[in-house]
């Protein structure tokens, strides 16, 4: 108690849209400072979430806090936070300098400030004014469009626009800033710079910052923190580091990371060995969470090799991707499509149908039981074989 | 490369004549159509405005600008151009700022979108002349419900249709009637292709009030429509005949005259086609000049290029 949580917390919020759940009791904190990135595939709610906190709709159930303060109920203008659009949302008929001066305008000047004619003679409206064009001079200056203040929208590139949309988020010093899959409409190069800027600019406004994407690795090199979601649910929340090596669920395993995880059925025994098609893998679960029966095992494509003994597999064909290249294979015990990264200098001779055993180290093996759940407490058998 | 497109150059010009040939060929039915239905017509009623020709008359004589001079001193064409003017300017605005008004009325309610538009676009498809009876009884003096309805509340109505106060007010307002359900489904069309995310984005931006969004978004976003709106609307409302002819013929006393009726008057029933003409190219020069001014001078502030 006592504490103020500073920056978004999201408690359980729900939202159904014609009956179905689109947000299952969604719950998230961002705190000040921090970039948290919304990865999930296309439909899973992401957006919804997003106006939901902006304000733009409201929630069927739960609460939402910014900086300490419960604005469930708020409008959006009350709540000050910022959001940048997928289709950036500028104003067509405005000039990049009145778009950026929007969200000041609005909180600075009274209605008859703001009127075309009278506005400029109304009795405070010159210093009002005054103030907002320095602080669109020092947003337009932070994004580089100082000479772009005088265009219309139509009038500049793709990048040119995410800008100013940026530029028109960061002007009034939002408590959150929320960014709807900002990059999305520019191309590969464009894109993969940009990322850099918009962490920069994070780190410059200092707000807490949520950024929904459906680009995972968007959500891995740019965020602090990573909340995965899926179909209306928060599977896990951690740094990128931790979602790609040590997923929660099997749905965070195999959305994150390509190509996709390996995963393999196997079998638990009542001594915790793990089988994959009788094959014994070097994995026993120990512990409280010992369970037994169906399971599986998951595998990055990279922590798989060739070897001379391992599990069985044939080759359909391989993929040089540059700096690695890709193995596909099918298991021959289940028939399961794997897929083993080499390094590239390898160039094994492999024609389609021919037989290779996979090795892996079972350390870096990961188990989840028959709902996805993941086993932590495992450890490694020394000699497979022989058990 | 460069040689097989050098020797395959004048095989294509050969084969760009050819397709001019099919071109024309195919362009040939429209082509006499235009010419004969509209282009010729136009050039018959031009010629004719610079004659004395009466339909049935043996011959006619060239008299340059006399008609022209005539309708300056005719008294009978000052007020039907007068009254046009009248009638276009209430009607413009008051179908315009009318179906605009619904149309955000229907958009921002969640049902009934399909009645509305249904119920005011009706006025568009009935025929007016059928629906001008209708208005006859209604603003009947004595037996007109709109009358037995002021009475109730102690007026005594005008006779709307026969008093010169009244009845050029009475036919602007069956003309924004007849065009409101037409600029109605024009704006709801706008209305929908404006994307949800700009209101959103003015939302979060501190719009306070529905007014300030409408000024920030709708309106600006609804420009080119509204231009459109306004053209064809002017157009339509100079254009004002078929409630004139069957309602008022130009009466009281040529207090309801319009430009359309005055030259109906002038060739089919005084049979001066000359005179008549020039009327019309009074009317086409005013249309022309709606036109461009639609073209010229406002497209350009509505489409933020
Ligand atoms: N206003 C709405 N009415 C009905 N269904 C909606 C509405 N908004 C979103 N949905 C549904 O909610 C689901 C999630 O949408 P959204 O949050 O936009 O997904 P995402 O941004 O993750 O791609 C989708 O299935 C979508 O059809
Ligand atoms: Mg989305």
């Amino acid at each position: 108690m006592g504490v103020i949580v500073t920056g978004i917390v999201v408690e359980k919020v729900t939202r159904h849209f014609a009956g179905q759940p689109v947000l299952k009791g969604v719950s998230l904190a961002v705190a000040a400072g921090e970039f948290v990135a919304l990865v999930g595939p296309s439909g899973c709610g992401k957006s919804t979430l997003m106006r939901l906190i902006a304000g733009i709709d409201r929630p069927d159930g739960g609460r939402i806090l910014i900086n300490g303060r419960d604005v469930t109920a708020l409008r959006p203008a009350a709540r000050n936070v910022a959001m940048v659009f997928q289709s950036y949302a500028l104003y067509p008929h405005l000039t990049v300098a009145e778009n950026i001066a929007v969200p000041l305008s609005m909180r600075r000047m009274g209605v008859a400030q703001r009127l075309p004619l009278i506005g400029r003679i109304w009795p405070g409206s010159r210093a009002a004014r005054r103030g907002i064009a320095e602080d669109v001079r020092s947003a337009a200056l932070a994004l580089g469009l100082t000479n772009l203040l005088e265009r219309r929208p139509s009038q500049l590139s793709g990048g040119q626009r995410q800008r100013v949309a940026l530029a028109r988020a960061i002007v009034r010093q939002p408590a959150a800033f929320l960014m709807d899959e900002p990059l999305s409409n520019l191309d590969a190069a464009l894109r993969v710079h940009t990322r850099r800027e918009i962490v920069e600019i994070h780190r410059r406004a200092g707000a807490a910052t949520l950024y929904v994407t459906h680009d995972q690795s968007e959500a891995l090199t740019m965020a602090d923190r990573v909340a995965v979601m899926q179909a209306g649910e928060i599977l896990q929340v951690a740094s990128p580091r931790a979602i790609y090596a040590d997923p929660d669920d099997l749905r965070v395993a195999t959305f994150i990371g390509s190509p996709r995880i390996n995963t393999l059925p196997a079998e638990i025994d009542g001594h915790g060995l793990t089988r994959v098609a009788g094959f014994p893998t070097g994995v026993r679960l120990c512990g409280a969470e010992r369970i037994t029966g169906a399971a599986t095992l998951a595998l990055r494509p990279e922590d798989l090799y060739l070897a001379d003994g391992g599990i069985p597999a044939t080759a359909e064909g391989l993929e040089f991707l540059g700096e690695s290249l890709l193995l596909h294979a099918r298991h021959v015990g289940t028939g399961t499509a794997l897929v083993v990264r080499l390094p590239p200098e390898l160039v094994p001779d492999l024609p389609p149908g021919s037989r290779v055993t996979l090795g892996f180290d079972p350390a870096r093996a990961l188990l989840f039981d028959a709902r996805g759940r993941r086993l932590r407490d495992t450890a490694v058998v020394p000699e497979p074989s022989l058990v | 490369m460069s040689e097989a497109v050098l020797s395959a150059a004048p095989a294509r010009r050969e084969g760009a004549t050819g397709e001019a040939l099919t071109a024309w060929a195919l362009g040939l039915p429209a082509v006499l159509a235009y010419l004969v239905l509209l282009l010729l017509p136009t050039l018959a009623a031009i010629l004719l405005a610079f004659t004395d020709y009466e339909l049935g008359a043996p011959a006619f004589a060239w008299i340059g600008l006399d008609n022209f001079s005539e309708l300056l001193r005719d008294r009978g064409f000052a007020q039907a151009l007068r009254n046009t003017v009248f009638y276009v300017a209430v009607v413009t605005p008051g179908s315009i700022l009318g179906a605009l008004a619904l149309a955000l009325l229907i958009e921002a309610g969640t049902r009934g979108r399909t009645l509305f538009r249904a119920v005011f676009f009706l006025p568009v498809v009935s025929l007016t002349v059928a629906m001008a009876s209708a208005w006859q009884y209604l603003l009947h003096p004595s037996i007109g419900p709109l009358n037995a309805v002021l009475r109730q509340v102690g007026i005594d109505g005008p006779a709307w249709l026969s008093s010169s106060d009244t009845v050029m007010w009475s036919l602007a307002a069956i003309g924004i009637w007849e065009n409101l359900g037409f600029n109605l489904v024009l704006f709801l069309a706008g209305l929908t292709a404006i994307p949800r995310e700009m209101y959103a984005a003015a939302e979060v931006d501190g719009a306070p009030s529905a007014w300030e969004r409408f000024r920030l978004v709708t309106w600006p976003m609804l420009g080119p429509t509204t231009l459109f709106v306004l053209t064809i609307t002017m157009i339509r409302s100079v254009r004002v005949f078929d409630t004139v002819k069957v309602l008022t013929q130009g009466g009281p006393n040529r207090a309801s005259e319009v430009l359309l009726h005055a030259m109906y008057l002038e060739g089919f029933t005084y049979f001066r086609l000359g005179y008549s003409a020039a009327i019309t190219l009074v009317f086409l020069a005013i249309v022309l000049a709606l036109m461009w001014l639609q073209t010229r001078v406002l497209d350009k502030r509505v489409h933020y290029g």
